[in-house]
C-alpha cells in the first residue's frame, strides 16, 4: 500500500516519537504554567490549588503595561536592526567564494557558543568609562573625555542585537543562497542600477524570508532576561526580568505564570499580525 | 549600417580560458546564433556583450561606439536567461513593466505598454497572473516580453528554449524568428542545438572546444563549405576522410585517388588534408564498379528511418555513410558488395 494513511501502531511509530516529545516537553509544562496562573499564592509558602482570575486582574497596573510595551518595542527594534544589518551582510556572504562563506559562517556559529553572561559583561566593559571604547575615541581626538555608555538603552540594544545577529544570518542564509543569481543580473539588463536591483529584486523576492526572520529575532529577544539586568537601567528591564524576579526572588509563581501567559498571548497576537501583513502583500498563488 | 563589433576579445576566469581571439562583426538587424558544444565559451561571450562580464582583453563596439566599460544597466540590451530569471514575487504584468517602472514611466503608459507586449507574445489578458501559474512556454513568452519592454538595441538570448519539450521548442523557434523579423532587432541567440541554429539564424558563429570562433557564415554556407574538420563534424553528419594531396587537384585516401574541384589556399602537393562529404551527396551503386571517385566496399548496415535511408559502407578500413530518400533507395542489403560514388563537386577539402 503506497500513499494510503498509515495503519497500525508500527506504521505510526515514527510520528509518535516527535509527538510524545512535543507533549512531554512543551504541552505539559505549558499546561502546568497555565494551571498555576489560576492558583493562589500562599504567603510564606508556595501556592494552593484554586481557580481565581486575581492574578490576571493584578496585571492591569501602570508598571506592567509600561514594561510590556517597552519589552515589545525593544524586541521589535532589535529585530528590525538585526535584519537591516544582517540582510545585506548575508547577501554579501552568499556572493563570496564557497570557502570564504564557510569561514564567515563558522565565525558566526562560534559567537553562539558564548553565554549571554559573557556577552553582557564584555559589552558592559567595552562601553564603560574606565576601559571602554570612549577612551579610544578620546585618544583619537574625537571626544573630550571618556564617558560611560553602560548601563543604558543603547548598551542594551547592542547586547541584544549581538546575541540575535548570528541567528538572523543563519536564518537568512539558506533562502538567500538559493536565490537565482540570474535574478539580479536580469534586473540589471533591464536598466536597474545595483542599488535599485538590491531593493526591488533581492529584497522583494525574499520578502517572506524577511518576515520570518523578523518574527524569529523578535521572539528570541523577548526571552532575554539576563542582558537587560546587566546592560540596562531598571527602567530598561523587560518583562522577562520582571517574571524572573517575581518567580525566583519573590517566589510568587502564580503571578509570574499569569504574566508569562499574558505576555505569550500578546506576542503571539503580534506575530500573527506580522504574518498577516506579510501575506497580504504577496499575490496568492493558486 | 554598423552593428556590433567584438575586437580581439579574451576572457579568462583565473587560469581557465573561457573565450579567446574573438573578432566578430555582427551586422545590424540580423539574427545570429552562437553555436558550439558545452564549455566552448558561447555563453561567456554573450554575457560579455550584455556587460555582465568584463573582457580580460579586447573591446566591444556598438555602432562604432566603445561600450566595453559601460555597465549592464546602461547598455539597454534585452536579455533572456536560460533560467528565464522571472521575478517570482511579481505578477506577469509587473515583470514586464519592471524596466518601465525603473524608468519612472506613468502607470497608464506602463499598462498600455504591457498590454501591447502581451499581445505581441500572444498572451493577452495574462497581466494579473502570478508567475507560478504559468506553463513553461508561457513563462518563456513573458521573459521575451520583459526583455523587449526596454525597446532593446540588441536582443540577447541564452539557450532560452532548452527547457522546453521538443514540440514546443520547434514552435517557439519559428515564433521567435518571425517576431525578430517583424521587429528587425539585432538578435544573438546562444545554443548547442545545431538544428535550432540552422532553423532560426541569418548567420551562425561556430565555436569550438578550444574557445575560439571557427567559422561565421550563413547556415547553408557553413553546411556546404565548413571551414575545418571541427565544423564539418559538428554541423550535421559528415564523412571525414584523411588523405594526402597530390598535384592536379587530387587527393589520395588509403591508396584510392579522389578528384576534387577546389583546393583551399595554402594546400599544395604533399600536404595532409581531410575531405568532407555530406551523406546525401553520395550515391551508392549495387555491386563493384570502377570509375572516377568510385570507392568499392561492403554494406555494413542499412538504417531505414522511414523518411530517409542511411547506408553504412565499409570501404577497406574506413566507413562511408550515404543518405538517400526512400524513392531513390539503392537496391542493396547488408553484406552486399557496393560502390560509393563521391561527386568531385561535393568533396570539400579541409586543410586540418
Amino acid at each position: 500500500m503506497i500513499g494510503g494513511p498509515p495503519k497500525g501502531l508500527r506504521a505510526r511509530l515514527p510520528i509518535l516519537y516527535p509527538a510524545a516529545m512535543l507533549v512531554v516537553f512543551f504541552v505539559i509544562p505549558f499546561g502546568i504554567m497555565l494551571a498555576v496562573s489560576f492558583f493562589k499564592r500562599e504567603p510564606g509558602g508556595f501556592y494552593t490549588t484554586d481557580f481565581s482570575i486575581g492574578n490576571y486582574a493584578n496585571l492591569f497596573t501602570v508598571l506592567f503595561g509600561r514594561v510590556l510595551v517597552f519589552s515589545i518595542l525593544i524586541s521589535a527594534f532589535c529585530a528590525a536592526l538585526c535584519v537591516a544589518v544582517g540582510f545585506p551582510f548575508t547577501y554579501f556572504i552568499t556572493r563570496m567564494r564557497r570557502k570564504a562563506q564557510v569561514v564567515w559562517l563558522v565565525v558566526l556559529v562560534s559567537v553562539l557558543s558564548l553565554s549571554a553572561v559573557i556577552v553582557a559583561f564584555a559589552w558592559s566593559i567595552m562601553l564603560s568609562q574606565t576601559a571602554g571604547v570612549s577612551n579610544l575615541l578620546v585618544w583619537l581626538g574625537l571626544m573630550e573625555k571618556a564617558v560611560s555608555w553602560s548601563p543604558g538603552f543603547w548598551a542594551l540594544t547592542c547586547g541584544m542585537c549581538y546575541i540575535a545577529f548570528p541567528y538572523t544570518v543563519l536564518v537568512l542564509y539558506p533562502p538567500m543562497s538559493r536565490l537565482d543569481p540570474h535574478l539580479p543580473e536580469a534586473a540589471q539588463t533591464l536598466g536597474a542600477s545595483p542599488v535599485t536591483t538590491f531593493f526591488t529584486v533581492v529584497v522583494g523576492s525574499l520578502r517572506s524570508s524577511i518576515v520570518a526572520t523578523l518574527i524569529m529575532v523578535f521572539a528570541f529577544t523577548l526571552g532575554t532576561y539576563l542582558i537587560p539586568q546587566i546592560l540596562g537601567r531598571p527602567q530598561h528591564w523587560t518583562l522577562s526580568v520582571l517574571i524572573t524576579d517575581e518567580a525566583i526572588y519573590r517566589s510568587n509563581l502564580p503571578f509570574a505564570s499569569a504574566m508569562a501567559v499574558f505576555f505569550m498571548v500578546v506576542s503571539l497576537a503580534l506575530v500573527g499580525l506580522t504574518m498577516l501583513a506579510g501575506k497580504a502583500k504577496e499575490p496568492s498563488p493558486r | 549600417m554598423a552593428g556590433l563589433d567584438l575586437k580581439d576579445i579574451h576572457k579568462r576566469f583565473g587560469s581557465v580560458v573561457a573565450v579567446q581571439n574573438v573578432d566578430l562583426h555582427i551586422p545590424h538587424g540580423r539574427f545570429v546564433c552562437f553555436l558550439g558544444p558545452s564549455g566552448c565559451g558561447k555563453t561567456t561571450l554573450l554575457r560579455l556583450i550584455a556587460g555582465l562580464e568584463q573582457p580580460t582583453a579586447g573591446r566591444v563596439l556598438l555602432e562604432d561606439q566603445d561600450i566595453t566599460d559601460r555597465p549592464a544597466h546602461q547598455r539597454n540590451f534585452g536579455m533572456v536567461f536560460q533560467s528565464l530569471a522571472l521575478f517570482p514575487h511579481l505578477t506577469v504584468g509587473e515583470n514586464i513593466a519592471y524596466s518601465l517602472r525603473i524608468r519612472k514611466k506613468a502607470a497608464a503608459d506602463c499598462r498600455r505598454h504591457v498590454d501591447e507586449l502581451l499581445e505581441l507574445v500572444r498572451l493577452p489578458g495574462y497581466a494579473a497572473r502570478h508567475i507560478s501559474q504559468l506553463s513553461g512556454g508561457q513563462r518563456q513568452r513573458v521573459a521575451i516580453a520583459r526583455a523587449l519592454a526596454i525597446e532593446p538595441r540588441l536582443f540577447l538570448l541564452d539557450e532560452p528554449l532548452s527547457a522546453l519539450d521538443a514540440k514546443l521548442r520547434e514552435d517557439m523557434q519559428l515564433e521567435l524568428r518571425m517576431l525578430q523579423q517583424r521587429l528587425g532587432i539585432t538578435t544573438i541567440l546562444v545554443t548547442h542545438d545545431q538544428r535550432e541554429a540552422m532553423t532560426m539564424s541569418d548567420l551562425i558563429v561556430v565555436m569550438g572546444t578550444d574557445n575560439q570562433v571557427h567559422q561565421m557564415g550563413s547556415p547553408l554556407e557553413i553546411y556546404r563549405h565548413p571551414a575545418d574538420t571541427f565544423v564539418a563534424d559538428f554541423i550535421g553528419t559528415s564523412n571525414l576522410l584523411k588523405g594526402v594531396c597530390r598535384s592536379g587537384r587530387q587527393v589520395v585516401i588509403s591508396g584510392k585517388t579522389l578528384s576534387v574541384e577546389a583546393l583551399p589556399a595554402g594546400v599544395s602537393a604533399g600536404s595532409e588534408v581531410s575531405i568532407s562529404v555530406r551523406p546525401e551527396d553520395i550515391n551508392v551503386l549495387s555491386g563493384a564498379h570502377e570509375g572516377e571517385n568510385h570507392l568499392q566496399g561492403q554494406v555494413a548496415f542499412v538504417r531505414d528511418t522511414g523518411s530517409s535511408v542511411e547506408i553504412y559502407l565499409d570501404c577497406n578500413g574506413f566507413q562511408i555513410i550515404s543518405q538517400s530518400t526512400p524513392k531513390s533507395r539503392p537496391a542493396v542489403r547488408q553484406g552486399d558488395a557496393a560502390t560509393a560514388v563521391l561527386p568531385p563537386s561535393a568533396c570539400v577539402v579541409l586543410s586540418t
